[in-house]
């Protein structure tokens, strides 16, 4: 008896392929290079493998025109999955310019981290496209097992272990939720593939079945886990601060991405019958995440906390735009990731700086003087959060705008409403940072640089906050092309 | 070079500079001659604007438009009227006159602070000059952000507090007003302010008033003024009261008023009402305020007050008084604040029980306060004097008792604005008051000079803003074309 393999479109695949293969020569590396090349080898591996894996997403964005599944059905070859992985690639590499040198305290784990690092990527890269529930629970775990280990890399540091252990703990509740729901779709349609989840609800007339709605109940759950949305957000904050900085940057921006538009294309192509349910479901939670995430980073004292709770608004602007569930809640979502991912990497790789400086956790109270000390990365800092407010110093602005309008055309300006207030409230917060960085002289006791000397000269830092820099100020100005890039990727979810 | 780039020119001019100024590495003296000299540069520019523009013509003029994201009709649309001529003109002159002064002290961190200076110079330009919503809101926004900088940076012992009560007011009132733009925009199917269409909605217009009322600011939305005013930099304190709350009566006139005409004549009596509630209540805060800085402060309240009855009162009369006046408090109270930083370097208070005197010896000062005052508390002959006059007889077309209002608070005007001029410089000598403290020293004198000398100008010539803002029809809305004093009354 022969099995019937199906054909493979392999190039579909590429930017996968090319992000797993480096991450097995980063493997390698952490066995055959000496200890003393490590860093530099798992350095230009993971760079050479995020460079392959954009130029393969960017041909692919330019070569599929046309929404098509490969391998079975398995996975899209679209815009929407290669415009994500476009992202990806770009927070990846700056990520690792970032740990090039901000990672570890020595070189003991570095090649396995850079191995990780791409090994997650490549996860994501395949999450965005899956296309059936098999795909999307496999490629989940694939990153969030990578993820795991990131956040427990540092083991001797405090924190960094506990941070691992919540993650996984509350990481694999949120993946059981999700597995419980896919199984309970799957029990009401009898079909694991999106579009067959589709069709099987429109010709058995679904719609309303209990079965059904508690599974897609659950498998909002299990999403809203990854995208740490109110009510799923309580591991952010601890995780967010007790991984290595680089880590949560890279969590922050790039596992967002995937979450968010994997999650608008499984409801779009699995369940736009149900559309009335969960856009008021993802609504609820945008609300929840707005109010929860605002409120709570009022309070915090530690910057990567405040950037936590901050992540957690943060996906609730943007579920406000996968609640409009249209084609404009579509490119206002897929903009939004553009310069939020640039702001949130940004901002936790100016972090991982300050962090290096002091030695300690970086706080409100010992940010204090940073603005004029590195004058680069102090108006890196001032732009993202004055991006992330919202203000028009960057595309932050646009971003608001675009998904307050999808709420709008969505007929809830009640939700505009919301997110309005939401961005007041959460304007204390950011300029708190501002003001911190600023306004305050520091304290005498900060130890900074007691040894003499300048700050540590971490040349590839700046390159990624730079990066970081450009993307989200030039998104204010580069509308047209990026809403453009934005709207043929959404095209792919919505067919005419 | 055709004259449209001038518009573009002189949003983008300053803020170029801004970024030289903070990038290159230059000494504190270099870093302040730059920026004054690109803020001179501004002011040659706004010359050339006004020398260029025809103010017989109506529309827009000097207009550029490109693709910004298309697919709402946003674009990147700038150009001037024949009133936003002005206010281009009071900020480019204001802020250079600003700019000199943050020089002339010295202030440190020099490469973060005029850089700051020039993006606000650029982004108050931005708001007279954008012809679309967005557009408008960004500007509108981008003052902020340096604002907030320079007060809490190089402000007073309070500063903190001051910059936080100012940004939530006036964010509160802004996003707000984001809300406004993107229903009136998505209802609409245009963001454009020149050809987009009118709208009765009268949420839509509270929206943009409360932003518009905040920023300017009214009572009952007044409340971050007095602590900001007095916690800013001299000259800061001058830029928001003499331009920056001008955007706030701008955005009334511009956006409020011809976008929605039936809201503006529903709402008319109450924002009348408003406005002559901030009129005298707020001279009578200025005549009670214990300090220089706030009986301007107050007094710039008041004036608010009164330009928000010439422009809503309806006839082409009062509003062509409420721009005049605009520009001339405009000027008046920048110069003061500037007189009020004087006096302080010199006895490091504007208490009044701490001063008192300073007329003698120093003439130069007395001078220039009492010149300054008089003008203020509208004179005949004063620029002031033909504003509130216009104000006044506009209002009066629509109610006697409203110009009774007005003229009462003329009355108020007097009594602080001589009040202050007695405590600063008559009374017994105050104890802060050395008799080292100098005259105002020709530095000073070059930066306030031009200041007075614009307002002697336009109380020769008021007629050269009045009879030059607004010609034949409004944009959106139809208005009778007479500006001519003597019109009948309709």
């Amino acid at each position: 008896m022969t099995i019937q393999t199906p054909h493979i479109d392999w190039f579909a695949l590429a930017t996968i392929l090319v992000l797993l293969g480096a991450s097995f020569v980063s493997l390698l590396g952490a066995v055959l290079v000496p200890a003393r090349h490590r860093r530099t080898f798992g350095g230009i591996v993971t760079k050479l493998g995020f460079l392959g894996g954009l130029v393969a997403s960017i041909w692919l964005y330019v070569d599929s025109p046309h929404s098509e599944t490969v391998v079975s059905g398995a996975f899209y070859r679209d815009r929407w999955t290669a415009l994500a992985q476009i992202i990806l690639c770009l927070v990846g590499l700056a990520t690792s310019l970032l740990s090039w040198e901000h990672m570890g305290r020595s070189d003991d784990h570095i090649a396995e981290f850079f191995a990780l690092l791409l090994a997650s990527a490549a996860g994501m890269a395949f999450f965005v496209g899956a296309g059936n529930l098999m795909v999307l629970f496999l490629s989940l775990e694939w990153f969030s097992i990578a993820l795991y280990v990131m956040c427990a890399i540092d083991y001797d540091v405090e924190g960094s272990l506990e941070a691992g252990l919540k993650y996984l703990i509350v990481g694999a509740f949120g993946s059981a939720a999700l597995l419980f729901g896919s199984a309970l779709v799957y029990g009401a349609t009898g079909s694991i593939s999106f579009s067959g989840i589709a069709s099987a609800i429109s010709t058995h007339g679904l719609t309303g079945d209990s079965l059904l709605v508690v599974g897609i109940a659950l498998v909002i759950a299990g999403l809203g886990f990854k995208m740490s949305a109110a009510p799923f957000h309580m591991w952010t904050p601890d995780v967010y601060e007790g991984a290595p900085t680089p880590v949560t940057a890279w969590m922050s921006a790039a596992t967002k991405v995937a979450a968010l538009a994997l999650t608008f294309r499984l409801m779009r192509t699995a369940f736009p019958q149900e559309e009335h349910l969960w856009s008021v479901a993802f609504a609820a939670i945008a609300v929840a995440s707005l109010v929860i995430g605002n409120l709570a980073a009022l309070t915090q004292q530690n910057v990567k906390r405040i950037l936590a709770y901050s992540a957690v608004s943060q996906a609730g602007f943007m579920l406000i735009g996968l609640s409009a569930g249209s084609p404009l809640g579509a490119r206002a979502v897929m903009f939004y990731l553009i310069p939020y991912s640039a702001m949130a990497f940004g901002s936790f790789a100016v972090v991982a700086a300050r962090e290096r400086e002091l030695g300690e956790p970086v706080t409100l109270e010992n940010l204090a003087g940073f603005g004029w000390e590195r004058p680069f990365l102090g108006v890196a800092m001032f732009f993202f959060m004055f991006g992330f407010a919202g203000l028009p110093l960057g595309g932050g602005f646009v971003a608001k705008f675009y998904v307050f309008a999808a709420a709008y055309d969505h007929g809830w300006t009640w939700l505009v409403i919301v997110g309005v207030l939401a961005t007041l409230v959460s304007l204390y917060y950011y300029l708190g940072v501002v003001r911190a960085m600023y306004m305050r002289s520091p304290e005498p006791k900060t130890g900074l640089a007691l040894a003499g000397g300048s700050p540590p000269r971490d040349r590839f830092l700046h390159i990624a906050v730079g990066m970081a820099f450009v993307v989200s100020v030039g998104s204010l100005f580069f509308v047209s092309p990026l809403i453009d890039i934005a709207q043929h990727a959404a095209s792919s979810l919505f067919p005419s | 070079m055709s004259t449209a780039h001038l518009t573009s020119i002189l949003i983008w001019l300053p803020i170029a500079g801004a970024v030289v100024v903070w990038l290159l590495p230059l000494s504190k003296y270099a870093t302040g001659s730059l920026a004054v000299l690109v803020s001179l540069i501004e002011v040659g520019f706004w010359i050339e604007q006004a020398s260029r523009f025809n103010f017989h013509h109506s529309g827009i003029q000097m207009s550029e438009q490109h693709k910004w994201f298309g697919e709402f009709g946003i674009s990147y649309h700038v150009g001037v009227y024949g009133f936003a001529v002005w206010f281009v003109g009071l900020t480019a002159i204001a802020m250079a006159a600003c700019t000199g002064y943050g020089f002339w002290v010295g202030r440190d961190r020099p490469r973060a602070y005029f850089a700051l200076m020039l993006l606000l110079t650029g982004a108050t330009v931005g708001v007279f000059e954008s012809q679309d919503l967005i557009l408008f809101y960004a500007f509108f926004e981008a003052m902020l952000i340096p604002l907030y900088i320079l007060i809490g940076v190089w402000g007073g012992a309070r500063r903190m507090e001051a910059t936080m009560k100012f940004v939530i007011y006036t964010m509160a009132g802004s996003l707000i007003m984001l809300a406004a733009i993107v229903v009136y925009g998505l209802q609409a199917g245009s963001f454009d302010l020149v050809n987009g269409p009118t709208s009765t909605s009268r949420w839509l217009f509270l929206g943009f008033m409360v932003a518009f009322a905040i920023k300017s600011p009214l009572i009952p939305f007044h409340g971050w003024l007095p602590d900001t005013y007095r916690q800013a930099p001299p000259e800061v304190a001058a830029v928001l009261s003499g331009v920056i709350a001008k955007t706030g009566l701008y955005g009334m006139l511009r956006i409020a008023i011809p976008l929605f005409p039936e809201p503006t004549s529903f709402y008319r009596t109450s924002i009348l009402a408003l406005g002559a509630i901030t009129l005298v209540y707020g001279s009578v805060l200025a005549f009670r305020a214990p300090d220089f800085r706030g009986v301007v402060a107050y007094s710039s309240l008041a004036q608010s007050g009164l330009i928000v009855l010439g422009l809503f009162a309806g006839p082409v009369l009062g509003r062509d008084g409420a721009v005049l006046q605009m520009v001339a408090h405009g000027l008046v109270s920048t110069s003061l604040f500037l007189l009020a930083g004087v006096v302080e370097r010199r006895t490091t208070t504007g208490e009044f029980k701490l001063l008192g005197g300073m007329a003698r010896g120093r003439p130069a000062l007395a001078t220039l306060l009492m010149a300054l005052g008089v003008i203020s508390l509208a004179v005949p002959g004063s620029a002031n004097f033909a504003g509130e006059f216009l104000i006044l007889g506009g209002v009066y077309q629509r109610a006697w008792w409203w110009a009774a209002i007005g003229a009462g608070a003329i009355v108020l005007a007097a009594m602080y604005m001589l009040r202050l001029i007695s405590a600063v410089l008559h009374d017994a000598r105050g104890s802060t008051v050395a008799d080292e403290a100098m005259d105002v020293r020709p530095g000073e004198l070059a930066l306030l000079a031009p200041l007075v000398a614009g307002l002697l100008l336009l109380s020769a010539w008021p007629a050269v803003i009045s009879q030059n803002s607004f010609v034949g029809k409004w944009p959106n809305q139809p208005t009778p074309t007479s500006t001519n004093l003597a019109a009948p009354r309709p």
